[in-house]
């Protein structure tokens, strides 16, 4: 199997006065498929890592590989291409468009990339909306929705667009123990039903225990010997 | 596309105040730009149609623009020769040939000419005596180039033609001398040939001077009394299109020599204030509209700020700078586009009510409508101002939007 997602001796850097490194000479393979959580203390930088791997930031040294293309020489706009088309993002907060309806929010990228008829997009969004199961909520706004059911509205939309990647950063943090399980379990069949690779963040040791792989970061470094207290 | 108009119309639309407030201000401000512009534009036109009524479009005079060229200056083109003293030549026995130049005139399409003799004479009657301006006229080619006929309140130009010792005067002067239609005056000319004319009608322009100063009377007669047999000193020209008068007077003056005045040369002043008149009007309702646009600057900025999460939101998920800024750029473009249909509809009711006031200017006698001119140009004038001021207006706000970094506003969320 070909890394996915590759990551090498990638680092970044804040400057300023006092110039703040937030990770630094990570070098990671992820696997189609794979299952992934990134762990470690507050403020270790595991967002920072995931902002990187999800080409959201531009790393300071070292580069990233996604599905085989070195993404080091993209400008701004060919990295945002590759994160409409190959990647989808799941964070903390869900994020949705208050203004916009759930369907609406879930098409939003389809309609972005313009590969789709209207209708084909529809379908597509209420198909997704079934299988994470908030089909009726659809033409609701998020915040007629709970926590959970808009964490999976994220999701829904984070597949919008058939991504290679969905990267997730702490889908849990703010949910209850029910919802949890749910967003966890949905995760898990992301990667080994549909075959896409996840990478998520949390401090969940629950959620963790459900990955293929954990990866412990320790002051922007990876340390093979961390495990969650 | 689409998407970016649909988050557009969601910024707009959550924001109903702050969106309304901008609309007022470019409705108001297209409104009143319709408005006074069409005003000071009517007022123009009236103004430049009077001018174009009241004086021949081209006069064509017995005198030369620049003096002959020197046989000196002709035998050492470029030499350093300096000839002083030289003035352009007058005719002092009017244009030479007038019957060709006038053929020539008159073969020119799109124009009707008019060969008059001008000179002084006194009027005397009753022991008054008075100074005036006689012009010897052709009455059937004199009245398809001035309006004199239509100012005709007794007798008219035609009766001339029937006595060839009549003579038509204006209404100060008939008051002055108090005459009336068929009073015999003498009329002395400035060689002391003295004659006994009849008064066969009587215009009123409006003008007190010329109603006090111009007299006419046949050319024949004119030239008998001038000594001038066979000669004019004046062509007078209307044009089917007055705009067409510098160039056609510079054709005519290349043609006949002699010097050709366009009713634009001649009020060159006149229209140079009116250009200047123009400048003070638009700045002075642009100004409104550049208010108008900080309104929708301050929205938009609001907007920006308040919608940076979603901003953020949008780029995560691929949207490029280039969207982004669209999307603040349409939000500019519909406050516009609606503003300016309102605003042209005001605008145009506003039109409406000035043109229904009627008002008597002082020393005219009938009562005048407000001039406002309904030109198209106007309400394109007016809907481009406002478009191109909401888009500078959305400029910078979209800008900034384009530029919001995601990372820093996820940072700061989580
Ligand atoms: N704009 C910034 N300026 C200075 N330091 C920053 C900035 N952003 C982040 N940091 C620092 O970088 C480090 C990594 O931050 P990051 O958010 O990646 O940590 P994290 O592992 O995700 O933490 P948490 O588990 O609390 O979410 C932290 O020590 C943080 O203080
Ligand atoms: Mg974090």
């Amino acid at each position: 199997m070909t890394a996915v997602l590759r990551a090498e001796h990638l680092g970044r850097t804040l400057a300023g006065e006092v110039p703040v490194t937030l990770v630094e000479d990570i070098n990671l393979d992820i696997e189609r498929g794979e299952f992934v959580c990134i762990m470690g203390p507050s403020g270790s930088g595991k967002s920072s890592l995931l902002y990187l791997l999800g080409l959201l930031d531009v790393p300071t040294s070292g580069r990233v590989w996604l599905d085989g293309e070195d993404t080091s020489a993209y400008g701004e706009n060919e990295l945002a291409n590759r994160r409409l088309e190959k990647l989808g993002f799941v964070f903390q907060f869900h994020f949705l468009l208050a203004e916009f309806s759930v369907l609406d929010n879930v098409t939003l990228p389809m309609r972005r990339l313009g590969k789709h008829g209207d209708a084909a997009i529809r379908s597509r969004g209420m198909e997704l909306l079934a299988r994470l199961g908030v089909a009726e909520q659809s033409a609701k706004h998020p915040h007629q929705l709970s926590g959970g059911q808009r964490q999976r509205v994220a999701i829904a939309r984070a597949l919008a667009n058939d991504p290679l990647v969905v990267l997730a950063d702490e889908p849990t943090g703010n949910l209850d123990s029910v919802s949890s399980a749910t967003v966890r379990q949905i995760l898990h069949d992301l990667a080994h039903q549909m075959g896409k690779t996840v990478v998520a963040v949390t401090h969940d040791a629950e959620f963790a225990s459900a990955a293929d792989r954990r990866i412990g970061l320790v002051d922007g470094k990876i340390n093979a010997d961390w495990r969650p207290a | 596309m689409r998407i970016q108009l649909q988050v557009a119309l969601t910024h707009l639309t959550g924001r109903t105040r702050q969106t309304f407030v901008s609309l007022t201000g470019v409705i108001l401000g297209v409104a009143f730009f319709l408005a006074v512009s069409s005003l000071m534009r009517g007022s123009e036109k009236d103004f430049i149609k009077r001018l174009i009524d009241n004086s021949p479009h081209i006069t064509v005079y017995d005198e030369y623009r620049l003096p002959r060229t020197q046989p000196a200056e002709l035998r050492w083109a470029g030499g350093a020769i300096r000839i002083s003293n030289v003035k352009p030549q007058t005719e002092t026995r009017g244009i030479r040939g007038y019957r060709e130049k006038l053929e020539f005139v008159e073969s020119m399409p799109g124009l009707k000419v008019a060969p008059v003799l001008v000179g002084s004479a006194v009027l005397v009657f009753a022991g008054r005596e008075e100074s005036v301006t006689l012009s010897g006229v052709v009455p059937d080619k004199m009245k398809t180039v001035s309006t004199l006929e239509e100012k005709m309140i007794e007798g008219s130009i035609d009766a001339l033609a029937a006595n060839p010792n009549g003579i038509v005067i204006g209404t100060g002067l008939a008051q002055k001398f108090n005459l009336g239609l068929g009073r015999n005056v003498n009329v002395v000319a400035a060689n002391g040939a003295s004659r006994p004319m009849k008064v066969v009608g009587i215009f009123r322009t409006g003008n007190a001077n010329y109603d006090e100063t111009q007299t006419f009377t046949l050319l024949k007669r004119a030239q008998v009394m001038f000594d001038r047999p066979n000669r004019v000193n004046r062509l007078i020209i209307q044009l089917d299109d007055p705009y067409e008068a510098r160039d056609a007077a510079q054709r005519i003056e290349a043609v006949a020599g002699y010097k050709s005045v366009s009713w634009i040369e001649a009020s060159e002043d006149i229209l140079s204030v009116l250009i200047v008149r123009n400048i003070i009007m638009y700045s002075v309702v642009s100004a409104i509209l550049i208010v108008a646009s900080f309104g929708i600057y301050n929205t938009l900025s609001t907007i920006v700020m308040e919608k940076t999460r979603d901003i953020a939101i949008l780029k995560s998920i691929g949207f490029h700078a280039r969207d982004v800024r669209l999307i603040f750029l349409l939000e500019g473009v519909i406050i516009g586009v609606v503003g300016s249909v309102f605003g042209l509809v005001l605008g145009a009711g506003l039109m409406k009510l000035l043109s229904t006031i009627e008002f008597r200017p002082p020393g005219i006698t009938e009562k005048v409508q407000m001039p406002i001119w309904w030109g198209p140009e106007q309400f394109a004038i007016a809907t481009a101002f406002a478009l191109v001021s909401c888009i500078l207006a959305a400029y910078l706000p979209a800008r900034r939007a384009g530029r919001v970094h995601p990372v820093e506003i996820l940072r700061g969320a989580a």
